[in-house]
């Protein structure tokens, strides 16, 4: 369409443009651009071939490179939105582990510190309990050296006794029963 | 006539096809070029995307490089409501950046050092403009010679200047590309003519010929620059236009 509105508007600029040129051009055999002869065969070619190259770029060319550029466009697009959603899952990932593993520190913390309470309150209670026995023991151990003390004290008293009679059996020779010898220690041991 | 710089642009008939309705159409080595170049463009740039790879490979980066390029260049000089001109920007940056190059190759011919191929994508760029901004505006694309904000007396000045402006534009937009090619060809064609016409005259014409030669090859590298430069700047200009189109108060 455009081509042959240029080829009648030349019609009338051309004849011109010849006769300026045809002035120019040294008088003797025309100049060959300037040659008028020329210019019909070449606006007819030149109509044809870029009439067609202007038809092949418009329906094949441009529809198939912008068509390959969007495509690229779109994928290279796609792409970034694809390692936006990566990226963004990947953070919630590394958010999530955090969090679990702040909770599993603190957890951890916990059972830690329960351990280290019912330990601690486990020696405590086995502590008392030794004490109490030994406390026990001890309590039992001194009550058992007074009655040995008491039997010592007492025995103390029966070899008094004892060795008082046959002591007086030898000086005197006379038989004094352990009631008496009971009586005349009485104030001696008492 | 070898060594004449004017040679390379002789247009000669490869097909006559004289005579269609009193028109000569005959396909020339001008047209030869013109189906080359399109050739190239559309197989390159089908051949290389033929896999659609994600990942693209050497050869797709250089299309899609190429895609990028220029639709950042319309998008930045006429916005997103330009991408609709995408189709068209793009196949002319392509069309005179492959014209341009092939042109560098020695006894090809360049399609656009002519200047009726160079005017006729000008007034098809002038022309989308037009069309498309009294399609889109009505009455109000007009408005595009008016700038805003100047004072009433000046109106018609600013008018006047604003119109031989824009009815410039086609003939710098050609002019430009179709001026700088046919010179860098003619240039670089005088100095190779040098190098061989020195080099006839002997031992001392050899020593002499170097300078001529050293002078080839750096213009080689100019002219390589000035074909992505003049290819860039004609797509540049025609997505400001098409601004203009889309957008006509200043």
């Amino acid at each position: 369409m455009f081509v042959t509105q240029a080829i009648a508007e030349e019609a009338a600029h051309g004849a011109a443009e010849t006769a300026h040129a045809a002035a120019d051009a040294h008088g003797g055999g025309a100049f060959p651009p300037f040659d008028s002869s020329t210019f019909a065969s070449q606006l007819f070619w030149l109509a044809l071939t870029f009439a067609f190259l202007y038809w092949f770029m418009s329906k094949v060319i441009v529809p198939r490179i912008g068509g390959i550029l969007e495509t690229r466009q779109d994928r290279i697009a796609q792409d970034l939105d694809k390692a936006h959603e990566l990226k963004a899952e990947a953070d919630e990932a590394i958010a999530a582990y955090e969090q679990e593993l702040a909770q599993a520190k603190a957890s951890a913390n916990e059972i830690g510190n329960k351990a280290r309470d019912t330990a601690k309150a486990a020696a405590e209670a086995e502590r008392h309990k030794v004490e109490a026995k030994l406390a026990e023991q001890l309590a039992e151990a001194e009550t058992r050296i007074a009655s040995i003390r008491d039997q010592a004290m007492a025995d103390v008293g029966s070899i008094a006794n004892e060795t008082t009679q046959a002591i007086v059996d030898r000086l005197i020779g006379a038989q004094v029963s352990e009631a008496e010898v009971q009586n005349a220690l009485g104030g001696a041991n008492g | 006539m070898a060594n004449d710089p004017i040679h390379q642009f002789q247009i000669n008939k490869i097909i006559p096809i004289e005579n269609v309705g009193g028109l000569d159409l005959s396909f020339t080595n001008a047209s030869l070029f013109m189906v080359v170049t399109v050739a190239a463009v559309s197989g390159f740039l089908y051949l290389t995307t033929a896999n659609r790879g994600l990942v693209p490979g050497r050869m797709q980066s250089i299309s899609e490089m190429a895609y990028e390029f220029v639709a950042s260049m319309l998008r930045d000089a006429a916005g997103t409501q330009g991408m609709r001109f995408f189709p068209f920007v793009f196949s002319l940056f392509m069309f005179v950046l492959v014209a341009n190059l092939f042109g560098m190759f020695p006894y090809f011919f360049t399609v656009t050092s002519s200047i009726i191929v160079t005017f006729a994508l000008s007034i098809l760029v002038i022309g989308t403009v037009v069309v498309y901004g009294f399609m889109k505006h009505g009455a109000k694309f007009l408005g595009l010679f008016v700038p805003d904000g100047v004072p009433g007396l000046l109106v018609p000045l600013v008018v006047l200047i604003e119109v031989i402006s824009f009815l410039s534009r086609p003939i710098s937009l050609s002019v430009r590309l179709f001026a700088n090619m046919l010179a860098g060809h003619i240039t670089l064609k005088v100095f190779a003519g040098f190098v061989t016409s020195l080099t006839a005259m002997g031992a001392i014409g050899i020593g002499g010929a170097i300078l001529p030669l050293a002078m080839t090859v750096a213009l080689t590298g100019l002219e390589f620059l000035v074909a992505f430069l003049q290819a860039y700047v004609f797509a540049v200009l025609t997505c400001m236009y098409l601004n203009d189109a889309l957008h006509p108060s200043h």
